[in-house]
């Protein structure tokens, strides 16, 4: 079955194809059968081959090349698909959630003009994602990368009609880009060093070409950072994610929350030799990632948005699988991202169910009370929230969050400092995440909702709360049954973490701070937006420019428009004549000139024509006698 | 060949030539044109005549009848056209044909 592993993306890159060609012809009916059911049948193979992968008594690492893409001298990458753990997990979790979210869409996006339109671009999407993850060498994963980013911003400017969304769209686009040129130079020196970018033979290659802490793996591993920062939104390529919720709920759900946004730690996985030889750098993915889930996560305290509030908490949990990849947790950082890429799409598409259903209201104080009213969203919602919340024992969250406090505390790159930031950091997940739940599901209702949502989507929204509570219980840590499933399934690819010698003795004491943080977070959550609604009025009024702050994202979009946005417009502004084009038009304008002359001889008038062969004659009678 | 020097016939030719030329020129009506470049073919062909005469050799006979036929030719196919232009512009005035310009 690995042997027709390329089947996997070819699918929904075929039903892409169909809809391109056929959509508009198709009707509503059949539309979401090309495009729900292309990933579908994507999801069976990936099944199958999960299938043999755990009935496989060795590790399964197979590179299937379908066809040499071309060939310069001696760089001559392939068309080829790399499958182990690693890629497994990601196929898994692509075809899967992408699948329940099509499915989804079929209900949420019917009544839009551009039904074949969103289902095309959703398909090219999940088409492009599998190609990033599975392919077997660098160039084939950059051609996933930038197909991501285009059919990102081909998605948050679906609704293009309205010039907000198409300024997101651009916004996205190039800020990403910004990431994208970094890592396209990282890609340029590991080709320089090796002469090849298999990512296979680039891992054998890189320990012996360099020593532990050598420049130039610095270098490279910092510009890969690059990449995955822009990418997967982390600091300071942060703010586009915000403002990608102008696309529609599925979009969010499936490219700004589960899929797309974790390209940047499959990438610092995939690569994880390099970093491993540039502990600087790997130092730089820490704390990257520890200051962006405290920067989101405060920014998400003070939203009104229903949606920014989800895409400051991805911000901010993506931070978290960054933190793990910093600190050597790489099994724990994709144990993350699986569940991470559960209980978000169950929450975007919950809050796109409920924004759908109050007719388009983002903003949660004039939600409320819709408990009685959605009580399938309501339950879903609170199952994603409990996950986010971390909250103990019963929700994977808990599960997967707290190996990360765990090895910040305890692994061998992880220290003091990381661990405070992870820890202030959940107590302001699950603080922001109740303070969601009881806005919007609680008190008294102010929006009417009108119908609620049929089965298509209801059933994926089901479907994914059950594997956000019961996906934790495949990795459980030694104080509570000692499950090793997941990372066990990795090691094959991913080292396993270290322990600081003597640390191992406190895990139960980490656990315990960490179950009382976040519900100490939703009891605070509950004592101010619930219990005491006038409590939070004055909280805000108590520091009101701080709020204004975070709210605006710790004004990053503000530095970035002075130092970036304003001098580059005001640049053009100055050459709005470009300088350089002067030549050109210089030549243009002497050829139309002659042109107009001879245009002007041309005049139609018969005599004018005989004048002319009679002066022409003369003239050469006259030069012919002369001479 | 005795009579008249072949000077005077070479002149007569010249300023029928001319003649022709110059009413080519400045005539507007079209037939007026179409006559001129006749006595300008005609100038042409005396020339021939006279030539061929002066050196006792047929050949200046053999272009005028040439240039006869030419001429004949040339006459229907330009009263077609001058009949065409009438019915399109109803004018016989060469400047009002001037749509090919530019």
């Amino acid at each position: 079955m690995t042997d027709s592993i390329w089947l996997v993306p070819a699918l929904p890159f075929a039903g892409a194809l169909v809809l391109i060609i056929a959509g508009r012809m198709m009707s509503r009916k059949l539309v979401p059968w090309v495009g729900a059911g292309s990933v579908g049948l994507s999801a069976v193979i990936t099944l199958l081959i999960g299938l043999e992968f755990l009935s496989s008594p060795v590790p399964v690492s197979k590179t299937v090349v379908v066809w040499t893409w071309m060939q310069v001298a001696e760089f001559a990458p392939d068309v080829a698909f790399h499958i182990d753990s690693l890629s497994m997990v990601f196929i898994f979790v692509i075809t899967f959630v992408g699948f329940l979210i099509h499915v989804y869409s079929a209900e949420f996006m019917i009544d839009d003009e551009g039904y074949a339109r969103f289902f095309t671009f959703l398909n090219l999407f999940v088409g492009s994602m599998l190609v990033l993850v599975l392919a077997d060498n660098l160039v084939l994963l950059y051609l996933g990368w930038e197909g991501v980013g285009l059919c990102s911003y081909l998605l948050i400017g679906f609704w293009y009609l309205e010039e907000k969304n198409g300024y997101a769209a651009r916004k996205a686009f190039i800020v990403t880009r910004v990431g994208d040129t970094a890592m396209a130079i990282g890609l340029f020196m590991l080709f320089a060093a090796f002469d090849t970018l298999k990512i296979s033979e680039i891992q054998a290659m890189a320990p012996q070409q360099w020593t532990v802490g050598a420049p130039e793996v610095t270098l490279i591993a910092v510009l890969l950072l690059g990449g995955a920062v822009g990418k997967s939104a982390q600091l300071p390529l942060q703010n586009w994610l915000p403002d990608a919720m102008a696309g529609p709920s599925p979009v969010s759900a499936l490219i700004h929350a589960a899929t797309m946004v974790t390209a940047g730690v499959y990438l610092i996985a995939r690569t994880h030799v390099v970093f491993e030889l540039a502990p600087g750098a790997q130092l730089l993915v820490a704390v990257v990632g520890a200051l962006t889930l405290l920067l989101a996560g405060f920014s998400a305290l003070t939203q009104w948005d229903l949606k920014r509030v989800l895409a400051y908490s991805t911000i901010s949990q993506i931070g978290y699988m960054f933190l793990a990849l910093g600190i050597g947790a790489w099994t724990s950082a994709i144990f993350h991202f699986m569940i991470h890429a559960f209980f978000k799409a169950l929450l975007f598409l919950a809050a796109g169910a409920v924004i759908h259903l109050l007719h388009h209201e983002h903003d949660m104080f004039k939600m409320g009370g819709l408990r009685k009213k959605l009580p399938a969203i309501y339950w879903t919602f609170l199952v994603g929230a409990g996950s986010l919340a971390a909250i103990p024992f019963i929700t994977s969250g808990f599960y997967s969050k707290d190996q990360i406090l765990w090895l910040s505390w305890a692994g061998t790159g992880g220290n003091t400092w990381l661990f405070l930031a992870a820890l202030v950091g959940a107590f302001v997940t699950s603080l922001y995440t109740f303070r969601m739940v009881f806005l919007t599901f609680f008190g008294e209702e102010k929006t009417h909702a009108g119908h609620s949502s049929g089965m298509a989507m209801t059933i994926p929204l089901i479907v994914l709360a059950v594997l956000s509570t019961v996906g934790g219980f495949i990795e459980l840590p030694h104080t509570l049954g000692h499950v090793e499933l997941f990372s066990g399934f990795l090691h094959d690819v991913l080292p396993a973490s270290q322990l600081r010698p003597g640390a191992d003795a406190s895990e139960w004491l980490i656990q315990l701070t960490a179950a009382i943080v976040s519900l100490g977070g939703v009891y605070l959550a509950y004592l101010l937006y619930l219990r005491n609604p006038e409590w939070h009025k004055q909280a805000r009024g108590l520091v009101p420019d701080l709020h204004r702050f975070w709210q605006a994202g710790w004004g990053f979009d503000a530095l970035y428009d002075t130092v970036f946005v304003k001098p580059f417009t005001f640049i053009s502004a100055i050459n709005k004549s470009d300088v350089i084009d002067k030549l050109y038009t210089g030549i243009t304008n002497a050829a139309s000139f002659l042109h107009d002359i001879f245009a002007w001889t041309q005049s139609g008038i018969l005599r004018w024509y005989m004048m002319g062969i009679v002066v022409g004659t003369l003239i050469i009678l006259t030069i012919g006698l002369l001479s | 060949m005795n009579g008249i020097p072949f000077e005077y016939g070479l002149t007569l030719a010249a300023v029928l030539f001319t003649l022709g030329l110059i009413s080519v020129l400045v005539r507007r009506n079209i037939i007026f044109m179409l006559i001129s470049v006749e006595i300008m073919l005609n100038a042409a062909g005396l020339a021939f005549i006279v030539a061929g005469s002066r050196w006792n050799q047929p050949d200046g006979q053999v272009m005028f009848i040439f240039i006869l036929t030419m001429a004949a030719a040339e006459v229907s196919v330009g009263l077609a056209l001058i009949l065409q232009i009438y019915h399109q512009l109803k004018t016989l005035d060469s400047d009002a044909a001037n749509k090919m310009k530019g």
